[in-house]
């Protein structure tokens, strides 16, 4: 429970950081808008020549492109910002200051950073797959639903515990800013249904870095097209990733010399 | 003119070694310059394929050309400038470009083209795998090869113009993230990025027509591919050549402006 007061409390500094610069607000709402036109825009041009990309509707797509908007979100509201703020911490020896607070410091440091703006993403993700949903027209099953959130926090799961691993290495390494940028451009191939992709970079994208497990998987729970170990895949994999990751933190955190010493 | 020559001979000098050592930088720029061309090129043989084959004049196999040239010439032409001048004026790092006697754009373009001299065999031989998984067909025409090179100059050329002069709005604002986007939206529908210009509906081919983007992707590699008569090929350069000037016309007028609302951090 103390979690979740710790994450509304960051939350409310970041609204409070925030509102001085509403204009920000504006910006990131047109970027926002723009990027999800262009998505739109790409998927009328295609599908103005086909009925169905590798075997998936127009409407099974959209829910997808929901979807990516959604996990997108949430890196971008939570996760992004506070590894990227570990990892300059770590380099300036300023981790000290998370390290002598009373709490559990990877809860602290995966919590504190809040980008508020990019909950638009989130609605907008929302709002995608609602439509995507109401196209499709199908009856979404009790069990579907519950697949596709369980799925969709495990997915969550998945991503946060990459980016903290990755991050993690920076005790390691000083320099990794630059292994969140292949993310970031690797994640741009989880708009499309990873079915697509030639075998090599389909595992690529499940296993080395796991952008299938984030956006496609979910997606199919919700179309109807996945088996229930899929599911249970799903959710060992986020077991087993959180687990190393907290053990690669810990072991990262005795590396650390801090700022003076 | 030998000032210049000079100038940029000192430039290469110093910016080849600087550009080693951001190695891993560039490893990354390449990681998406590969892979957004790629994720196009398998959705559209995925559509290709599906159709029985071709997409409007494209069969499968020329979509594997198109990209594969296409990822190329993009990555021949790309910037980072627009990324980088919010940086330089926030920062004030600026300051001593203009401190020194020559325009700062040389350095620039110096910068630029060593970089690319680094990742280029890499590209090249990417390009080479990729080409022998998707088998492209390309009927190559000499004379069209060799109008290539001019083509692919004046794209950079042009590229480089546009994307310094839209670099510098970091004058007037902080928050060129809006503008750089609303630019790479206009790149990817109407340069050729996502799709060759030729599939997407009238109202985008005539925007793609009257605006420059084309000139700076989707011209050269269509040109290489041996989409274009020798007349159109010719069109194709005056207008690049008319492009440049009116780019460099307008960078000039932008630069001034903006030089003269500058003011650094501690200034």
């Amino acid at each position: 429970m103390s979690y979740l007061r710790l994450a509304w409390a960051f939350f409310r500094i970041g609204v409070m950081g925030e509102a001085a610069y509403r204009i920000n607000f504006f910006i990131q709402l047109f970027q926002s808008l723009l990027e999800l036109a262009t998505s739109l825009a790409g998927l009328a041009v295609i599908f103005s020549y086909t009925n169905a990309l590798g075997g998936w509707s127009p409407d099974e797509v959209l829910a997808l492109v929901g979807v990516y908007f959604l996990i997108g979100g949430l890196i971008g509201l939570v996760i992004r910002p506070g590894m990227e703020q570990l990892i300059e911490d770590v380099r300036e020896g300023t981790l000290d200051f998370t390290l002598t607070k009373p709490e559990d410091a990877q809860l602290l440091v995966s919590l504190r950073q809040v980008d508020i703006w990019q909950l638009i993403d989130i609605l907008m993700g929302f709002g995608v797959l609602a439509a995507a949903l109401i196209r499709l027209g199908t009856h979404v099953g009790t069990g579907q639903a519950a697949a596709f959130v369980t799925l969709l926090l495990s997915g969550g799961i998945i991503i946060y515990s990459f980016w903290l691993i990755l991050a993690t290495l920076s005790f390691w390494f000083v320099r990794v800013e630059n292994i969140l940028e292949i993310f970031q451009s690797m994640y741009e191939a989880g708009r499309w249904p990873i079915s697509l992709y030639p075998g090599w970079l389909r595992f690529a994208l499940t296993f080395i870095i796991p952008v299938a497990f984030a956006v496609t998987v979910p997606t199919e729970a919700l179309t109807g097209r996945l088996s229930g170990t899929t599911v249970l895949g799903g959710v060992a994999l986020s077991a087993v990733l959180l687990v190393v990751s907290r053990f690669i933190w810990l072991r990262g955190l005795r590396q650390y010399s801090g700022a003076s010493a | 003119m030998n000032g210049l020559r000079d100038l940029y001979t000192q430039q290469f000098k110093t910016t080849f070694a600087s550009m080693l050592q951001y190695r891993a930088s560039l490893a990354i720029w390449m990681i998406g310059h590969v892979l957004e061309p790629l994720v196009y090129l398998i959705v559209w043989s995925t559509v290709s394929v599906s159709s029985g084959g071709s997409v409007g004049t494209y069969t499968t196999r020329d979509f594997a050309a198109y990209f594969l040239v296409m990822m190329l010439v993009n990555h021949v032409t790309y910037t980072w400038i627009m990324y980088e001048y919010e940086y330089r004026v926030r920062e004030g790092g600026l300051s001593f470009a203009l401190l020194r006697p020559a325009h700062p754009i040389h350095a620039d373009i110096a910068d630029n083209v060593s970089s690319k001299l680094i990742t280029l065999p890499f590209m090249l031989l990417i390009a080479f795998v990729l080409a022998l998984i998707f088998r492209p067909t390309i009927a190559f025409a000499p004379w069209a090869v060799a109008a290539f090179l001019p083509a692919v100059l004046l794209a950079f050329l042009l590229r480089f113009l546009i994307e310094w002069t839209l670099a510098l709005t970091a004058f007037w604002t902080t928050r060129v993230g809006a503008v750089n986007q609303t630019y790479f939206v206009a790149m990817l529908f109407l340069s050729g990025q996502m799709a060759p210009l030729s599939l997407f509906p009238l109202p985008v081919r005539i925007a793609a027509a009257v605006l420059p983007f084309q000139w700076m992707v989707s011209f050269p590699v269509q040109l290489f591919l041996g989409q274009l008569t020798p007349i159109q090929a010719m069109e194709g350069i005056a207008a690049q050549i008319l492009w440049v000037g009116i780019a460099f016309v307008l960078l000039r007028i932008v630069w001034r402006a903006g030089v003269r609302v500058y003011s650094a951090v501690g200034a």
